[in-house]
């Protein structure tokens, strides 16, 4: 696992077993996590999972129903937001509409009450950090929102604090805004070197910018690691089809295949479709028959889905680099190929597999799973 | 948006009729404070400013005037704190009732004047408190603490509650959160509230008669007692043309408040 060593050093953030209830509903249920200084830690689920429960209980909007909260090692389950040394940058930015940029950015140290002089050089400082330095008179509402964006980063910037928390700070921009503002956030958090923690949903930028990830389900975490601990070897099923495709085998389909009866999942990019006529025997390589049932352009690549003969639907993903015409048709009959060391095993997986399949299925948008 | 060029006449038409409709008897009133003669008569003959020289003289006038500023300016300053704590409790905290003390705050504008003066006279003679000006004022606030409670509510509502958390998050204590977000977010709807408040006070009349202590003569009062004796009549035409020129500004006033309001979000 990455670089940092939690036994070395007090973690920036310890989370445990926190537990948040609205009514009988547990937002967060039972949640722990040690997360170390300078990591750039991801928060990953969807909508209702409870990352962004437990992100507000971390700065201190919403109290836990039970469990304990640790900044650098100081217990502040109970403290109120303005006693806790983290800043928060808002999903809607939530910038104050009467104060111009620069008196928004200040806006911390001026209640911390640090003079006048050194505020002004540090919000001009966070201003540039941000490329916003020529922005400092405008009003919020004479911005676009790539720079209201950056003007909430720099104003919770500004305050240095141990830990900043992001709450999905990209999911109003286009597309292009963001991947521009991914790696801004990258380059940001390298320079500054604080921790960072970042609710999202998109498991694309959680892999791209992120030392770790904790996938959340069901206001618990499925699983914690590197980007390529969490796609490359998923612990849940839910996990292999929420981060990334995968196809689940598992059962008749699955020992018909490996020879057990799973689950199994595989990623659809390490599945290929293989010519009638190429019959290479090699004893590392599982073949199977199957009809396509759909077939999706995706630009870089064309998503293939099979019903196999052994009773399983599967993904395949042809990289669209060159002849475009040996892409099979709905209902053909083909031949795929894939590794058996590319069959991962979910077995040591710690979640109720129902539940965890009801998901996979559900975040498989073909919806040719019969 | 389209319209044939008959619906824009009739447009035209329409709004001169009831601009007309409204000014012209207001207009009528300002021309015979300077006429020469004491009457309603019309063509107005001469002009002169003689009425008007005479009525800033009057003691009857501007008595009246200073009680109706006082009663308002009392009545608005209670409806403030009263109506906005209110719209706070009401906006930002869930409680079993809820519902049921909106309702009991707002339903004192519905309430027709003479209800609520009849009520509040015999609540007042039951407990034994004579009339005064404390008990008018009280009565003017049982309304216009609606009105700033109604626009704070609204605005408060506006608000977005991230905005208070992003303080908070920065390090603003309640009282910080309160004194420099909420409060200058929420300004310009007390001013509204408060300036509409105050012309709500300020032209009362029936709650007024109830609960006014003797002798003690609002505006309205005044003109009720004076506007059907002959002698009276320039008077009240001068009294009459100076408030309609005086409610300009806190309109004026108001407008600009809340235009820029609206440039700022």
């Amino acid at each position: 696992m990455g670089t940092m060593d939690p036994a070395n050093s007090t973690p920036a953030v310890t989370i445990r077993d926190v537990t948040k209830r609205f009514g009988s509903v547990a937002a967060v249920d039972g949640v722990s996590l040690a997360i170390a200084p300078g990591e750039f830690f991801s928060l990953l689920g969807p909508s209702g999972s409870g990352k962004t429960t437990m992100l507000r209980m971390i700065a201190g909007f919403e109290l836990p129903t039970s469990g304990r909260i640790e900044l650098d090692g100081r217990d502040v389950t109970q403290s109120p937001p303005f006693d806790r040394d983290v800043n928060t940058v808002f999903q809607d930015y939530a910038l104050f509409p009467h104060m111009n940029v620069m008196r928004n950015v200040e806006y911390g140290l001026r209640m911390k009450r640090v003079p006048k002089d050194e505020r002004r050089t540090r919000a001009a400082h966070a201003l540039a950090t941000v490329r916003l330095e020529q922005f400092g008179d405008r009003k919020p509402d004479q911005l676009s929102g790539g720079q209201r964006q950056r003007v909430a980063l720099a104003r919770a910037l500004v305050n240095e604090p141990k830990v900043l928390l992001l709450d999905e700070p990209l999911g109003a921009l286009d597309l292009k805004l963001r991947e521009e503002m991914q790696s801004e956030l990258a380059r940001i958090q390298r320079d500054v070197g604080i921790t960072f923690i970042f609710v999202t949903h998109d498991q694309g930028e959680a892999l791209t910018l992120s030392s770790r990830v904790a996938v959340f389900n069901h206001g618990r975490i499925e699983q914690v690691g590197t980007p390529r601990e969490i796609y490359e070897t998923p612990g849940s099923a839910f996990v292999a089809g929420f981060v990334g495709s995968a196809s689940v085998i598992e059962g008749a389909a699955a020992r018909a295949l490996v020879g057990d009866d799973g689950p199994y999942s595989i990623r659809p990019e390490r599945v290929t479709i293989l010519a009638a006529e190429t019959a290479s025997s090699d004893a590392n390589t599982i073949r199977a028959n199957g009809q396509v049932t759909d077939v999706q352009y995706h630009g870089d690549g064309t998503r293939v889905q099979l019903q196999l003969e052994a009773g399983a639907s599967m993904l395949a993903e042809v990289p669209n680099v060159g002849d475009q015409t040996s892409l099979p048709e709905r209902g053909a009959k083909v031949t795929v190929g894939f590794r058996r060391s590319d069959m991962l095993s979910l077995h040591h997986a710690g979640a109720e597999p129902d539940q965890a399949r009801a998901h996979v299925s559900r975040t498989h948008e073909s919806g040719e799973t019969p | 948006m389209y319209l044939s060029s008959f619906s824009r006449w009739m447009l035209r038409g329409f709004t001169a009729l009831v601009l007309v409709v409204l000014y012209a008897p207001i207009l009528y009133v300002a021309r015979l404070s300077v006429n020469t003669s004491k009457n309603y008569a019309w063509p107005p003959r001469g002009f002169t400013f003689s009425t008007w020289n005479h009525a800033v003289h009057e003691a009857g006038p501007r008595e009246a005037l200073t009680h109706s500023l006082q009663t308002g300016a009392v009545a608005t300053a209670i409806a403030l704190v009263l109506g906005t704590l209110a719209a706070f409790a009401l906006t930002r905290s869930r409680f079993f009732g809820r519902n049921a003390v909106n309702i009991f705050i707002v339903l004192p504008i519905a309430l027709p004047g003479i209800v609520t003066g009849i009520a509040l006279l015999s609540g007042f003679q039951r407990v034994g408190i004579t009339l005064s000006f404390t008990t008018l004022v009280v009565a003017h606030a049982t309304f216009c603490v609606v009105i700033v409670y109604n626009n704070s509510a609204a605005r408060l509502r506006r608000l977005s509650p991230a905005v208070r958390d992003a303080s908070a998050d920065l390090g603003a204590d309640g009282w910080q959160t309160f004194w420099y977000i909420t409060f200058p977010l929420m300004r310009t709807a007390l001013v509204a509230g408060g300036l509409l408040a105050f012309a709500l006070s300020f032209d009362e009349i029936i709650v007024t008669t109830f609960t006014a202590g003797v002798g003690y003569k609002t505006l309205p009062l005044w003109f009720a007692d004076n506007f059907s004796r002959p002698n009276a009549i320039p008077t009240v035409n001068v009294v009459a043309t100076f408030v309609v020129l005086a409610s300009i500004i806190p309109v004026w006033v108001a407008q600009r408040l809340t235009d820029s309001d609206s440039a700022n979000r």
